[in-house]
């Protein structure tokens, strides 16, 4: 008994731990993502719009969502961007959107040269859709905001190109080329960002493209990001333009968590499995040995639902200290892992594990724990309720 | 000790009114019992009819397996018959449901059997004090009453004791204290003696039969001991599934 109620300490802990570092890595992963790339993306108008999106009517809420955009065709970029940005104002739960310019350039510093991506922004706007403030790791966001030929390069670029603040470089490409003074250093922590992107002023890349009026994309930041799905296909059936949700964009890496956040919990809770089979092993060796003592307490009174209550009682008292103990190791067991140093760069950038603290992981934990007790202790407890005393007792004597 | 308001509730009669010294307290009509034994039907009990009077001390015997002691249960409400009545203070049992017959097993039987079946992880005190804290009692008052039964028994001294620090005898005693805690007006005794000495029987039977007649609590006792038999008030003798006398 005492092993299947370590059984349940541990299964409950492992739970919550498990879950919380998965969790914990998905969310900070999603925040990254958000922080960096926004909530949609609209970018390229439709040719062809029909087909992509449908539009459903039920109990007069409407619902949109994706076809299929394989065969589509686009023209490349925004072609009004003004008029979309309009439009984009009129949806509810938009809280920022930034009209982006991108295109592609070398960036040469003092002795070596290397092929960068750069997205020209308004920074005003630009700060509304993600977390670039934040992501500064050198320089002032002023010194990029007041000076049109001021630079924010990727930590990686700026590695490789040995920059550092304040330096000066040089941007060929497009209609040709221009100086620019690096105002400050960003890391997301996606390499794939952080080694290939610049960010300039818009005016300053449609400028250095030879396009005016033109942009290659709106991010768009959401008060519920939870929505972009149904809101990505709304803006992409009303306005024609290419929108992409952050849920569709990552798709791949999302589906990779959700794997791993599931397989976690199908093996921790095999090791609740293990302690309800335990504690079902014990009860139901209980009933057999105490069969006889059922019997005698039938004789003087004691009801059928008494007989199966001291097992249920039983089976609770051990669900309890289970669950108390598995949510408070759980908890600590948590803490300490946020605590252990680990460097990952890559899909984000973190120097420890993270961790979150999500009271559903306790609540799924408790629920799982319950019903394999519940089922563990009510099995043999039915079976005792069952006993009938002449038998056993005419058996005995 | 007021009366078990369950009982009142389940079986629909005063409990604190004892059945008059001559009207039977338990009465079994044409009582038929038989069990499959390999797909085959046998026949324990055909059509018993006996009554019990209450104070009496009476004595079933009988050879083995001509059904005493599934008379026995039968009476006490452990098993049903195939047929038959069964009247505990004139209202018919066989018609009450589970719950009621377990309620009536606790207030108004007890039960005695060959093995004292005293519960060991509990002591002397808590086995005694069971029935009554099912009942409802409190702790308190459960021990209180169990102590003072203990004390008539002689066991005062040993309230304290596991059951298997006791003597076969002392055992044996302190199950039938358990039996007429809650003040039944039946005592179902399977062989009580059939495990003691000559000695220790004979204050069994003097504990039984001063409960008896004391206490005005009727006791059927199933027995091999002849002698023991012939100091009951009564002796029925079985033989075959039949009462022959």
């Amino acid at each position: 008994m005492a092993m299947s109620l370590i059984g349940i300490i541990f299964g409950i802990s492992f739970f919550v731990i498990t879950q919380a570092q998965t969790s914990g890595f998905e969310a900070f992963f999603i925040r990254t993502i958000l922080g960096t790339n926004g909530a949609i993306k609209i970018s390229d108008r439709f040719q062809d719009m029909d087909g992509t999106v449908s539009k459903v009517s039920e109990d007069g809420k409407s619902q949109f969502f994706f076809r299929s955009r394989e065969e589509a065709r686009y023209t490349e970029g925004i072609v009004f961007p003004g008029e979309i940005r309009n439009a984009l104002a009129s949806y509810q739960g938009i809280t920022g959107i930034s009209e982006v310019l991108e295109g592609t350039a070398e960036l040469s510093g003092v002795s070596r040269s290397f092929p960068v991506i750069f997205h020209g922004i308004r920074h005003h706007d630009h700060s509304q859709v993600s977390e670039l403030d934040n992501q500064l790791i050198g320089g002032v966001m002023d010194n990029f905001t007041t000076d049109p030929m001021s630079i924010l390069v990727g930590s990686r670029i700026a590695e490789r190109l040995m920059l550092k603040k304040g330096d000066r470089v040089v941007m060929k490409g497009g209609t040709g080329t221009i100086q620019l003074k690096i105002a400050g250093l960003f890391e997301t922590g996606v390499s794939q960002i952080d080694k290939n992107r610049i960010y300039i002023h818009l005016s300053t890349a449609r400028q250095f493209k030879g396009e005016r009026f033109a942009g290659s994309f709106f991010q768009v930041g959401l008060s519920n990001p939870e929505k972009a799905p149904e809101l990505a296909a709304q803006i992409q059936y009303h306005l024609g333009h290419r929108s992409v949700s952050w849920q569709e964009r990552e798709k791949v890496w999302l589906d990779v968590f959700k794997a791993l956040r599931i397989s976690s919990a199908i093996t921790v809770s095999s090791i609740l499995l293990l302690s309800g089979l335990g504690i079902f092993n014990v009860f139901a060796i209980m009933v057999i040995e105490k069969t006889r003592d059922i019997a005698i307490l039938r004789s003087m009174g004691f009801s059928r639902f008494d007989a199966s209550a001291v097992f249920l009682w039983q089976g609770v008292i051990i669900l309890f200290i289970g669950l108390l103990s598995g949510c408070i190791f759980g908890f600590i067991g948590t803490y300490f892992i946020s605590e252990i140093p680990l460097r990952i760069r890559g899909i984000f950038s973190t120097d420890s594990f993270v961790v979150n603290w999500d009271i559903s992981h306790y609540l799924w934990a408790i629920t799982i724990a319950s019903v394999f007790v519940i089922i563990a202790s009510w099995i043999p407890a039915r079976r005792a309720g069952k006993i009938e005393p002449a038998k056993i007792i005419r058996e005995t004597l | 000790m007021n009366p078990p308001r369950s009982l009142e509730k389940h079986f629909n009669y005063e409990v604190s009114k004892r059945p008059m010294k001559h009207s039977p307290l338990l009465q079994a009509k044409n009582l038929r019992y038989s069990f499959n034994e390999a797909g085959i039907p046998t026949h324990v009990l055909k059509d018993v009819s006996m009554e019990l009077l209450p104070g009496e001390i009476t004595s079933i015997v009988g050879p083995s397996g001509c059904g005493k002691s599934t008379l026995l249960y039968l009476l006490g409400l452990l098993d049903r018959p195939d047929s038959g009545d069964i009247f505990l203070h004139e209202k018919d049992v066989l018609k009450c449901d589970d719950q009621t017959r377990t309620v009536l097993r606790n207030h108004k039987l007890g039960f005695v059997f060959q093995f004292h079946f005293l519960i060991k992880e509990l002591s002397v005190l808590d086995n005694v004090a069971l029935p009554m804290r099912k009942a409802g009692h409190s702790a308190t008052t459960s021990h209180k009453k169990a102590r003072n039964v203990l004390d008539k028994f002689g066991l005062l001294d040993k309230a304290s004791r596991f059951p298997h620090k006791l003597s076969g005898g002392e055992q044996q005693r302190v199950a039938i204290a358990r039996a007429i805690i809650n003040s039944p007006s039946l005592i179902l005794a399977d062989e009580p003696t059939g495990n003691l000495d000559s000695e220790n029987s004979k204050i069994v039977y003097s504990v039984l039969s001063k409960l008896a007649t004391e206490e005005n609590i009727s006791v059927l006792l199933v027995t091999h001991n002849i002698e023991l038999a012939q100091s009951c008030n009564r002796v029925i003798r079985m033989r075959d599934g039949r009462i022959i006398e």
